[in-house]
């Protein structure tokens, strides 16, 4: 038995090995073969480069009126770390680089996007950040509440690219339990299964207004959940608490999440003296609002009404939130208080009016984004930027990376395959222990997602010294791209080149080339072994390897 | 107003006294008056009128500490179970069986007993403790620890001055005042700090920071001028990381250097060796330091889970009590001892308490906290004390969890009121409850 075992193994090394030193050969300059014609577009990617274009235009008019200058266009492997880091968490593997330069293509950002949205990573990690909003990061009533089963059927949805109202309304709307009907943990998460009274275990209306206008309409009505609106007279405390009122029939029971007629929401509104029902109603659009109907439920009204396509806060707001997790930061800030009648930034109307008229194809609006010449724009200039320039998008934003993107990014560039789901288990086990407990000692940012967060002294030790990086560095002969880069490139420029690539998705200057080669030269077995670790480590702790730009 | 306000107002304090509110409190059931002799312990305080206080060092009990097997048992009562009482260094007061040190020291320090809140979930509770703010979804609200390294000096600290020792799941956190105001995390005292050691020899740790530096240098080609200082803070952190690394001050974690007679005053616990590590921590300048133990969470066999902890809990706030006045740190110390909520007065089926955020207890230690001086009470028969309306501080009603920030931070000599501009730039005053002066040496 040992020997079928022993057998296995260095059949898998030597399978490895040739793999390995497959994607180590060499560097071929990227762009030798000509450009492969342009594949044909899918119906969801018609006319994506005409509104692209579009929101281009608005962004230089924009730029013209402020005399401002822009960057100029960042290059392929720059924007398909960007791609990586937004939309699955992680920068790309050496792996993926070398498919993308082979694949030599004609449009490389639209080709790389169609192999992340086949990727499960893709929508695993979309549903995470999309969670966060959705649920938070509580860990809710652990009874009633299943945020794995619940990322989980959204992640699902993504991967089929269900149109976002149909989500949206499942979430809003659907009964049934919370292990059958995942979306209902939208509901379930705000329960308070310790309540005292026996009637008070149910969903909390005032929560679930506060996540529906902040979520789905990217609005914060929850501002006037205790009295009217105190900066301008927009909003009342009733707009807030009628809107609650939708979610006043919810109740929760053994058999999950249901509506009933028998229970209405009460307020006692600031300076009333007592409770009195509240009676559903919208704060603005009503006519999109359906009738009363018997048989439809007041959610599933509210569920229409938030997702009717002229309703265009809902789209604004998936505009403004897909554009920060693409970007590190929002359209408009913060990312859930964007106006109800303007003014609105260059691209957003536009990118909103398409996402709707598009059925709220999510992966079109993806392809949109990352299509605009603003997307592409490098984060460096040939003038000298500034934070204006930064406001305005005229060179890419410099955004430090979230928590998980950081342990993602430093995961995967500690080797040379792609790491996903089917990748072999017992690296998963490592992989997820490490990262959450990475995660926790570098601070999960939880729900307040796009604050510039960080930069901490205890992030920089853990950086410098934590265990996650002694392990994904040092010189073992298991999994760590520094070994293997050290024991299989040909030459040191090559294994300089290898490590810049795994880590910063980039090849060294001529100088950065020189500079780590010189440090390589001359040496052997373990000694090359540390000196790479030593380069792993030190291009881990840059700043260029834990910003997006 | 309870019974012992309303004694508290008879012997001159600060509370109005009139018949309205000699009314209220026999409604409240002047029956169940626990006969307090703090007027005597009034006696006993010492007229301290140094500088404010400068450290807190929170004891957190995590999961929910029963009133009932700790500061408030009410033995002999239905709702006690089987709880028996204690005395305590005041005559008249009680405290639960396994809380003989604490008691002992009760002559050292505050305990407020009509504690409430409006939160009965864990996290959220927890969160209001720390803050004084309820989950809010538009601010994070920072932690007191944190508020106290905003407010006051840092100087002459080389390591971080928020500290969480055997963290749970909510360490203090700095909340709009940014990450760096975060607690520090690290583990029982016994083993080494997380994440301060180099992992590779000196020299070669020298020369990975010299190529870092060779690295940011072509980053910073193309961009912002000021790209250290208004984004990556690069330098400033590695430098501050380093200097921590080699600082003397990190020696306060290791409390194998304390003698051993010192050390089993504390109790061979992680917590009892977190408390005494939290006492050498504040005497270098650490601003607050989180002390938690967890697994109060007794909703299954309340007394036996109860009990465990407060085996640990008492030994530890006694000797820290003790070694903070010893080393001439009470005054400028604070000690708080608290959960997030009390539990309930009743006992489930399953033996075991559940969540009570309508009566519990909290104690106050060091400062200007009154030594020996027990502020409000619970009923007897388990009824819940009312929630005053925005934080007052109203007559027969309990004492609101912000109130009990506003009391800390003044006693520090922090000006609460003072508005802070969030980063959305909405002025937000450090807490928005009041001063409970009772509690306090005028």
């Amino acid at each position: 038995m040992w020997a079928k075992r022993a057998l296995f193994f260095g059949v898998s090394i030597l399978g490895l090995s040739f793999m390995v030193a497959t994607l180590l050969s060499g560097s071929p300059a990227p762009r030798e073969a000509p450009p492969r014609e342009a594949t044909p577009l899918s119906p969801g990617e018609a006319g994506i480069h005409e509104i692209a274009s579009m929101v281009d235009q608005q962004f230089a008019a924009k730029w013209a009126k402020l005399e401002m200058q822009a960057a100029a266009p960042a290059d392929d492997l720059t924007i398909m770390r960007r791609l990586a880091l937004g939309l699955t968490g992680s920068v790309p593997s050496l792996e993926e680089i070398r498919a993308f330069e082979a694949a030599n293509a004609h449009d490389p950002t639209q080709w790389r996007l169609s192999r992340l949205f086949e990727d499960r990573r893709f929508s695993d990690y979309l549903a995470e950040r999309l969670a966060r909003a959705y649920v938070g990061t509580e860990d809710g009533p652990f009874i009633m509440f299943r945020r794995h089963r619940f990322v989980t059927w959204l992640s699902d949805r993504l991967q089929e690219n269900q149109p976002y109202d149909v989500i949206v309304r499942s979430l809003i709307a659907d009964a049934g339990l919370w292990t059958d009907t995942p979306a209902v943990n939208f509901l379930s998460v705000t329960i308070d299964q310790d309540a005292e009274q026996e009637e008070d275990k149910r969903p909390d209306e005032i929560r679930l207004a506060g996540r529906t206008t902040r979520a789905f309409l990217g609005m914060r009505l929850d501002c006037v959940q205790c009295h009217d609106d105190q900066f301008g007279d927009h909003w009342k405390q009733t707009h807030f608490h009628e809107l609650a009122a939708f979610y006043g029939h919810a109740q929760s029971s053994l058999m999950g999440i249901s509506d009933t007629l028998e229970q209405d929401y009460k307020y006692q509104y600031l300076r009333a003296e007592t409770e009195e029902v509240v009676a559903p109603s919208v704060p603005f659009e009503a006519e999109l609002l359906p009738e009363e109907t018997e048989g439809v439920t007041q959610r599933q009204r509210l569920a229409a009404w938030v997702t009717h396509k002229e309703n265009k806060p809902f789209a604004r707001a998936m505009v403004n939130r897909m554009w920060a997790i693409m970007f590190g930061q929002p359209l408009v800030q913060p990312i859930d208080d964007l106006p109800l009648e303007g003014p609105f930034p260059p691209g957003l109307e536009t990118l909103a009016a398409d996402f709707a008229e598009h059925d709220f194809n999510l992966q079109r609006l993806i392809r949109t984004i990352a299509a605009t010449r603003v997307y592409q724009l490098d984060s460096r200039a040939d003038f000298e930027p500034t934070i204006k320039h930064e406001d305005q998008w005229a060179v890419f934003p410099l955004t430090r990376l979230r928590p998980e993107q950081v342990a993602g990014a430093m995961m995967q560039s500690s080797t040379l395959r792609t790491a996903n789901a089917r990748s072999h288990v017992v690296f998963r086990i490592i992989k997820f222990f490490q990262k959450n407990d990475f995660i926790q000692r570098y601070g999960d940012t939880g729900e307040d997602e796009f604050e510039d967060r960080g930069g901490t002294i205890p992030q920089r030790l853990l950086m410098l010294n934590g265990n996650l990086i002694k392990e994904r560095t040092k010189n073992t002969s298991m999994a760590n791209a520094a070994s293997r880069i050290s024991a299989l490139a040909p030459d040191d420029r090559t294994a300089v080149e290898m490590a810049y690539l795994t880590v910063l998705t980039r090849r060294p200057e001529e100088e950065e080339s020189a500079y780590f080669a010189k440090k390589l030269a001359g040496l052997h077995g373990d000694q090359r072994a540390q000196g790479m670790e030593d380069i792993a480590w030190t291009l881990l702790n840059s700043s260029e390897f834990s910003w997006n730009h | 107003m309870n019974p012992l306000e309303l004694e508290a107002a008879a012997c001159g304090g600060a509370t109005h006294f009139n018949r309205r509110t000699l009314l209220k409190a026999g409604l409240a059931g002047l029956g169940w008056l626990t006969p307090v002799a703090h007027c005597l312990a009034r006696q006993a305080e010492q007229d301290q009128s140094g500088k404010p206080a400068q450290s807190v060092i929170l004891l957190w009990l995590q999961g929910g500490p029963s009133q009932l097997e700790t500061f408030d048992p009410h033995s002999g009562k239905k709702i006690a179970g089987e709880t028996k009482a204690i005395n305590t260094a005041l005559k008249g007061v009680q405290f639960a069986e396994g809380m003989e040190q604490t008691a002992e020291q009760l002559s050292s320090f505050t305990l407020v007993r009509n504690m409430v809140s409006r939160e009965g979930d864990h996290e959220r509770a927890t969160y209001n403790m720390k803050t004084g703010f309820r989950p809010d979804p538009t601010l994070v609200y920072p932690s007191i620890g944190a508020v106290l390294c905003h407010n006051l000096s840092k100087e002459g600290v080389e390591i971080p001055r928020h500290i969480s020792i055997s963290p749970g799941q909510w360490p203090g956190r700095g909340g709009y005042l940014g990450d760096q105001y975060d607690a520090f995390k690290t583990n029982d005292p016994s083993s080494p700090i997380p994440d301060v050691t180099a992992r590779v020899p000196d020299q070669r740790f020298q020369r990975r920071l010299k190529d870092v530096d060779f690295v940011e240098r072509s980053f910073a080609r193309g961009r912002l001028k000021e790209l250290e200082k208004r984004k990556t803070l690069q330098s400033t952190t590695i430098g501050r990381a380093v200097k921590m690394m080699s600082s003397d001050q990190l020696k306060a974690f290791d409390v194998s250097q304390e003698s051993e007679s010192t050390r089993e005053a504390f109790g061979d616990s992680p917590f009892g060796r977190g408390c005494l590590a939290a006492a050498r921590l504040v005497e270098v300048g650490v601003r607050c330091v989180e002390v938690n133990l967890n697994g109060w969470d007794s909703h299954i066999n309340n007394n036996a889970t109860q009990g465990a902890r407060v085996a640990a809990l008492d030994p530890a706030f006694a000797a820290l009590i003790r070694i903070l006045k010893e080393r001439d740190l009470f005054e400028r110390t604070i000690v708080v001892c608290a959960g997030e909520f009390g539990r309930t007065p009743t006992i489930n089926p399953a033996g075991g308490r559940d969540h009570w955020p309508h009566g519990f207890s909290i104690a106050l230690a060091g400062g200007r906290f009154r030594q020996g001086y027990v502020h409000g009470g619970t009923s007897p028969e388990g009824e819940k004390i009312e929630h005053p309306q925005e934080n007052q501080i109203e007559p027969g009603k309990g004492i609101a969890v912000a109130n009990i920030h506003a009391t800390i931070l003044h006693a520090l000599g922090i000006d609460f009121e003072q508005e802070l501009i969030t980063p959305v730039g909405r002025p937000m005053s450090i807490s928005k409850g009041h001063v409970v002066h009772e509690l306090l040496v005028s």
